[in-house]
């Protein structure tokens, strides 16, 4: 017997229809007895009630006995394709691969049974005579056992025309009569099933796109040459600015175009900046500039004259023309003021401060009317400057005295800002601030020299000897005592202060002095222990005295006292009074006529006198100051243009045109020659002053009746 | 005549001489890319004076391999061009006096 017990194992076989499983015929041939059993080879698998009744069947003798237990132990059984008969492992020989291979799926088909037949045309005789057959049989079968079997090994069994019964068995019919609906033959029910699919998800991103550019060109054979030839060009042209020096054309102030060469390198630039031509076309350059942003100041100063001076007879005015400001000066007071002798745009500023208890450095600049917003040179000092002189024939040369009493003489052409010549306090330096230096003609030795005032009470002539400078005391300012003091010891000499001083144009011996106790002193150079003659001038300090600029005789004076007073240097009283209510501190003559002097006040006015027109009151009286509480400190007058400076104790310095009525020369009567020239002026001051005088006057007035028997006057 | 022709003509040769350095119009790369660049073309160019074809294709695909896709090349005697390239990526330039080579990136 074929050891099916346990070896094999069926798969459930699910019935389908409910019809009872029909033993299979390929059991049923290899069942040996050929008895039919109901899976009487699996006993195994019966009940145990069914155990007692298969004793009924009637074993064969030599049939496996088993026991109970192994009787009822569960075999599964399992229904497989697979063909028991099939060998599980063949081997061929592959050529290819030169080696035995085992082939690993067989051929599980077995054929159970194979019947050729042929096909009849169902329109023939024989077609016809069997589809009659067949619908009788159909008609037997159906009233019998219909059956359905399945073919479960998957057998293709070929339809035929001649069938044995058996094989009707398996037929299914469901259709009746010629109608026949081709139906499902095999009873197969389609099995189909859907996976699961996962549900799918987008997933999105977007990127940023690198940052693109278009470009456009054509290129053609030409243009590339043209390109390389513009290169070489730029290339050479390379070359040479590194072998080229710096050049710069001098120009003409007239002509407006400048040439500078291109710089590459810091180094070139600033040599460039510094080399004296540069230098000079920047101060060109500098002043055009200014020109051009003080335009119409310019104008003004040029052309400008007030209509209004016209109808006004006797009246003038100041107009305010450039204001002359530097930065580091914003604090000190100016304290001096002088045009160069040779260059009449050209003037000297000095810096210093007036309070005894500020002191600290000084300077004096130099600055030119064409360029109004800086100086042209700056001299650092460490005392305050006080005053300062041009020399009359060497522009260049300037003296100057300084608060801490020294003196020192600059040449201002020169790069190195330190002073020539020095004095020291071995070299007779003043031990107070020297107020007024005056140049003088060379000596006998033809050696420059000049004048200091101080108020330590000396008048001292300095001497440039050698580049050494030599001192000589002129005058001692001694102060006269009372008369009635009588002491017993040595009367000792106190020396008044000395303020100002201002030689005389004509007669260059003669000198005058103002001193702080507001005396003034007529002096000789001769002379050192007298004075000529004193005037009791004012009651308080004399800021400053001024010859007039024609007439050798007279003088001004102006004082602390509020005053200004016009002196015969022969008479005692003055001839003229004015009082301005405030403290005056400067008086100054005008160059171009006799009769005119301005003076500037403390309370930032300015006066101008013409004697000629009006005796006794100003021809123009104005402020000038910008801020108020500022305090004119000094004036100048212009040898050539009608300008007037005033510098005042915050640093500035105004520049003011003097209108048409200021300067006015004498009207000149029909038929009568013009009279021009210092006789003329002279003439006409005379003319004035006899005016004032009378004869009278003459007699008792008269400085040189003092002390004399000899008068005029009739007792 | 003569005189002038041969003139022109050692002119035109001097000329030749002094234009056959490589000289960029327009550049808009790092320095080590373009140092590197630049060599490549001229290399590309000089091996390859006969076809600008394989010039083109030599440069564009070793700028590939270099720098990452994906460059383009144009190698040529005379034409025009309207391209638009990523920023930082472009090469134009001449060399030789008559070719120019523009190379640049862009996706």
């Amino acid at each position: 017997m074929p050891a099916k017990v346990g070896a094999d194992k069926k798969q459930a076989h699910p019935v389908v229809g409910g019809a009872a499983a029909q033993r299979r015929l390929s059991q049923s041939h290899r069942g040996s007895t050929g008895d039919f059993r109901d899976d009487d080879q699996e006993l195994g698998n019966m009940p145990a009630t069914y155990m007692g009744e298969h004793n009924l069947f009637g074993r064969q003798d030599d049939q496996l006995k088993l026991t109970d237990t192994e009787l009822n132990e569960e075999h599964t059984r399992i229904l497989t394709a697979r063909n028991p008969e099939a060998a599980e492992n063949i081997v061929r020989f592959s050529h290819k691969e030169r080696m035995f291979k085992l082939i690993p799926h067989v051929d599980q088909l077995a054929v159970h049974f194979q019947l050729d037949s042929n096909l009849v045309h169902k329109d023939s005789e024989d077609g016809k005579r069997q589809l009659v057959h067949d619908t009788e049989d159909q008609r037997i079968q159906e009233t019998e056992v219909t059956t359905t079997a399945v073919d479960q090994d998957g057998e293709v069994k070929t339809k035929e025309g001649e069938e044995d019964d058996e094989e009707k068995a398996k037929k299914t019919t469901a259709s009746t009569g010629k109608a026949k609906k081709l139906t499902n033959q095999f009873n197969f029910s389609e099995r189909a099933s859907q996976t699961y699919n996962n549900p799918s998800r987008d997933r999105e991103t977007f990127v940023e796109q690198t940052p693109r550019a278009t470009i456009s060109d054509n290129v053609s054979q030409w243009s590339i040459c043209d390109a390389y030839n513009e290169d070489f060009e730029q290339q050479q042209k390379a070359k040479e600015k590194e072998q080229k020096k710096v050049s710069v054309k001098k120009e003409d102030e007239r002509k407006k175009k400048f040439v500078v060469a291109d710089q590459h390198t810091v180094d070139d630039m600033t040599k460039f900046t510094r080399s004296k031509a540069a230098s000079i076309s920047l101060k060109i350059l500098e002043r055009m500039i200014n020109q051009n942003t003080f335009d119409d100041i310019a104008q003004d100063f040029k052309y400008w004259e007030d209509a209004a001076d016209e109808y006004r007879e006797q009246e003038g005015s100041l107009l305010p023309l450039w204001l002359f400001q530097y930065s580091m000066v914003k604090k000190l007071a100016c304290t001096n003021l002088t045009w160069n002798t040779h260059y009449n745009d050209l003037f000297a500023v000095a810096f210093g401060s007036y309070d005894f208890l500020k002191q600290s450095r000084g300077m004096f600049v130099i600055y030119s009317l064409k360029n109004p917003s800086f100086p042209e040179n700056i001299f650092q000092t460490e005392s305050g400057v006080m005053s300062l002189d041009f020399h009359p024939h060497y522009a260049n040369l300037l003296c100057c005295g300084f608060y801490d009493g020294s003196v020192a003489v600059y040449n201002i052409a020169d790069e190195n800002k330190q002073p020539k010549y020095h004095s020291t306090s071995r070299n007779g330096k003043h031990t107070d601030p020297v107020w007024q230096v005056c140049w003088q003609k060379d000596d006998l030795d033809n050696n420059l020299n000049f004048y200091s005032v101080s108020s330590d009470g000396r008048v001292v002539c300095w001497t440039i000897v050698k580049n050494d400078l030599m001192y000589t005391d002129v005058v001692q300012l001694k102060l006269e005592k009372p008369a009635s003091q009588s002491e017993e010891g040595i009367p000792l000499a106190s020396l008044g202060c000395g303020t100002c001083f201002d030689f005389n144009k004509q007669q260059d011996y003669l000198f005058i002095v103002g001193t702080e106790e507001g005396k003034i002193h007529k002096c000789s150079k001769s002379y050192n222990n007298q004075f000529l003659d004193t005037f009791d001038a004012h009651h308080m300090a004399v800021y400053a005295v001024r010859w007039n600029k024609f007439h050798s005789k007279i003088f001004a004076s102006c004082s602390a006292d509020w005053t200004v007073k016009i002196w015969d240097i022969n008479f005692k009283d003055p001839l003229f009074v004015y009082d301005l209510g405030s403290p005056v501190g400067d008086v100054v003559w005008a160059p171009y006529s006799s009769t005119v002097f301005a003076a500037c006040t403390a309370d930032g006015k300015v006066y101008v006198f013409d004697l000629n027109v009006n005796k006794y009151e100003p021809v123009c009286e104005q402020i000038v100051v910008q801020k108020k509480r500022t305090k004119l400190t000094h004036i100048t007058l212009n040898q050539r243009y009608p300008i007037l400076l005033a510098g005042d104790d915050r640093g500035n310095v105004i520049s003011l045109k003097l209108s048409p009525n200021l300067r006015k020369k004498p009207k000149v009567k029909k038929g009568q020659e013009v009279a021009e020239g210092p006789e003329a002026e002279i003439a006409k001051l005379e003319k004035i002053l006899s005016l004032i005088r009378d004869p009278d006057d003459i007699k008792s007035k008269s400085l040189g009746q003092q002390g004399t028997t000899t008068s005029i006057t009739t007792n | 005549m003569a005189a002038e022709g041969g003139e022109a003509e050692t002119q035109q040769k001097e000329e030749s001489k002094r234009h056959t350095y490589p000289l960029v119009r327009t550049c808009d790369m790092n320095d080590e890319l373009k140092t590197e660049c630049m060599e490549l073309c001229v290399t590309a160019c000089e091996k390859f004076s006969q076809n600008n074809e394989s010039a083109a294709r030599m440069i564009k695909e070793t700028m590939d391999k270099k720098f990452g896709p994906t460059w383009q090349c144009i190698v040529g005697e005379g034409f025009g061009y309207f391209i638009e390239h990523e920023v930082k990526s472009l090469l134009y330039m001449f060399f030789g006096g008559t070719t120019a080579i523009i190379v640049w990136k862009c996706a």
